[in-house]
């Protein structure tokens, strides 16, 4: 195992930030913690770079325990924090050079592994990182984390105020990195990106809803979903929360994701109520389970 | 049609505003109407030779939910600084609930709210603090204040919670109730950046349905996100790429359009040209 969580809590006060949480992280794996700001990401990340001790529980990292090896630790592993950590009134090349230098390497015997993603930062090398766009920010903030070589990189919500075209080149990276032997630790938001990792945990309130690959977690769904629609939304959402039989009424882009308490449920009745209930150009469809859905459901 | 000639005349400025609030107040009832709200004509900014917005057009609907998206860096937050009357254009047309923004910047920061995911509230104040802060700021009266306060305490349902710190409130609370707040002064128009980035799924949705219903009671809503599952939800959605708008129209439309599933593809396939 590349990395290992059994049962760690940590709290804040009276805020429990992360509440008896396992699991584990095979090598070469790219798992995703998917959840809200305020789930405890941030905290997991933190113990396991060994930035911060946990009340309870142990966690090892490549092999080493984040408490007794801490220095070892942080031989092996890259961490980019969700917060852009990097020198601002540093050009991008000392950004990257200091970092080689503080573990003991330098760019060129590394440069195999982040020339895919330096490069596209390199025009700008002179320039100082705080002046940079985000989407070269976060590039040249994943080259630093990279540039010594690391076994396990830790990246908290990287594609946070990052735009698409931005945001897919970074899972293509990820991809390539994956391919190199690196065990990835990756959060996000974002349940779009839940769908580009091997295995998930989702995560609320402190606690793991369900850890499983993203295809499983979306074939345990109980439910079949319909996409319903009409010329007005809000009125939907009313009459469709007022329907007796309705188990979950979620607003989902231009539908709402229903799902009816039956088994025998029959689009053609809910049809009916919905045109009684003054509904105009109603749509109803069955639709894929997503895994934001899962969560909801999940969460509830 | 009319509202457009009494403000573009000055002189009777207090006048006119009385009589389009009537008017507002009426349409208040109505759904989404064909008045349009916002209009935008070769709108343009420049920076020394940088044109950061590029001769854009494009109008919005009264209760209409508009999403106004682009990259990093495509223009929207300069466009949108000079919709809200805090930066000049260069050169362009623009009309915000129905003020002129070279002549009357003051006029259409009264008749807005803003709303974003990084300023919102203050975290050392009381929810009940916060609320008559802010409404002293739009300039309510104590007593419209006192009256708003319960309304929006009882639709929220944070009576037990008035006075505590905002920053004991989850995040999801905090976003809805900084929504509330921008709405305190019965703005025509709220702007949101980027709303629901960071919010659990569930929280995600019941701020969608009070979005829902704030544009069905007539208010207007422009987003400004460049996540595309929060355009999903709009009426009508723009795109800009560098600088100008490269599409305009309902999500469902745009991914015909462009033949993709989602707005994430439809953002991809402008963008990568």
């Amino acid at each position: 195992m590349s990395i290992s969580l059994k049962h760690i809590s940590k709290s804040y006060g009276d805020l429990k930030a992360v509440d008896d949480i396992s699991f584990e992280v095979k090598e070469g794996e790219l798992f995703g913690l998917i959840g809200p700001d305020g789930a405890g990401k941030t905290t997991i990340f933190r113990i396991l770079t060994t930035l911060l001790l946990a009340d309870e529980g142990v966690a090892t990292v490549a092999g080493y325990d984040v408490v007794e090896d801490y220095k070892e630790i942080r031989n092996h592993v890259g961490y980019m924090p969700g917060r852009f950590s990097l020198y601002q009134d540093l050009t991008v090349e000392e950004n990257l050079r200091f970092f080689a230098t503080i573990f003991g390497t330098t760019i060129e015997e590394n440069y195999d592994l982040i020339k895919d993603i330096y490069i596209q930062i390199e025009p700008f090398k002179d320039r100082r990182a705080g002046k940079l766009s985000g989407g070269m920010k976060q590039k040249l903030a994943l080259s630093c984390a990279l540039i010594h070589k690391p076994e396990v990189l830790f990246l908290d919500e990287p594609t946070t105020g990052v735009d698409p075209v931005s945001r897919k080149e970074f899972w293509e990276m990820l991809k390539r990195l994956q391919q190199k032997g690196i065990t990835i630790l990756v959060s996000t938001p974002y349940m779009d990106e839940a769908a580009l990792c091997d295995r998930i945990a989702l995560i609320q309130d402190a606690k793991i809803l369900e850890i499983d690959t993203p295809e499983d977690i979306v074939k345990h769904y109980p439910k079949k979903i319909y996409d319903v629609r009409s010329d007005d939304m809000y009125e939907l959402i009313l009459a469709l929360n007022k329907y007796k039989h309705h188990y979950s009424v979620y607003p989902f882009g231009e539908f709402v994701h229903y799902t009816d308490k039956r088994n025998d449920f029959n689009p053609d009745e809910l049809k009916d109520y919905l045109e009684k209930e003054g509904q105009k150009n109603i749509y109803i469809e069955s639709t894929k389970v997503t895994i934001e859905d899962a969560f909801m459901e999940l969460a509830k | 049609m009319l509202l457009w000639s009494w403000q573009s005349d000055v002189s009777t400025a207090p006048a006119c505003r009385q009589g389009r609030l009537d008017v507002t107040n009426f349409n208040r009832l109505k759904k989404m109407t064909d008045e349009n709200i916002i209009q935008v004509k070769d709108l343009t900014k420049k920076f020394g030779d940088f044109t950061a917005v590029d001769a854009i057009t494009f109008n919005v609907k009264k209760g209409e939910i508009f999403g106004f998206l682009g990259a990093n860096g495509a223009g929207k937050t300069t466009a949108m600084k000079m919709l809200i009357g805090i930066s000049k254009p260069t050169s362009g047309e623009v009309t915000v609930a129905g003020y002129n923004v070279y002549t009357h910047p003051e006029d259409i920061k009264k008749s807005i709210g803003y709303m974003s995911q990084k300023f919102a509230l203050y975290d050392d104040l009381t929810i009940k603090e916060n609320i008559t802060f802010f409404g002293g700021i739009y300039g309510l009266s104590k007593n419209k204040i006192e009256e708003k306060r319960k309304e929006l305490v009882d639709e929220l349902g944070l009576k037990d919670v008035v006075d505590e710190l905002v920053s004991s409130l989850p995040l999801g609370w905090k976003q809805k109730l900084s929504f509330s707040v921008a709405l305190l002064h019965d703005p025509k128009i709220i702007f949101l950046d980027e709303p629901t980035g960071g919010v659990d799924p569930i929280t995600r949705r019941q701020f969608w349905e009070m979005i829902y219903k704030t544009a069905h009671e007539g208010t207007t809503v422009f987003v400004t996100t460049h996540y595309m599952d929060e355009a999903e939800y709009c009426n009508r959605v723009s795109i800009m790429v560098n600088g100008k708008i490269e599409a305009l129209d309902s999500p469902k439309k745009l991914k015909e359009q462009f033949n993709a599933e989602s707005m994430n593809d439809v953002f991809l396939k402008l963008a990568r040209g």
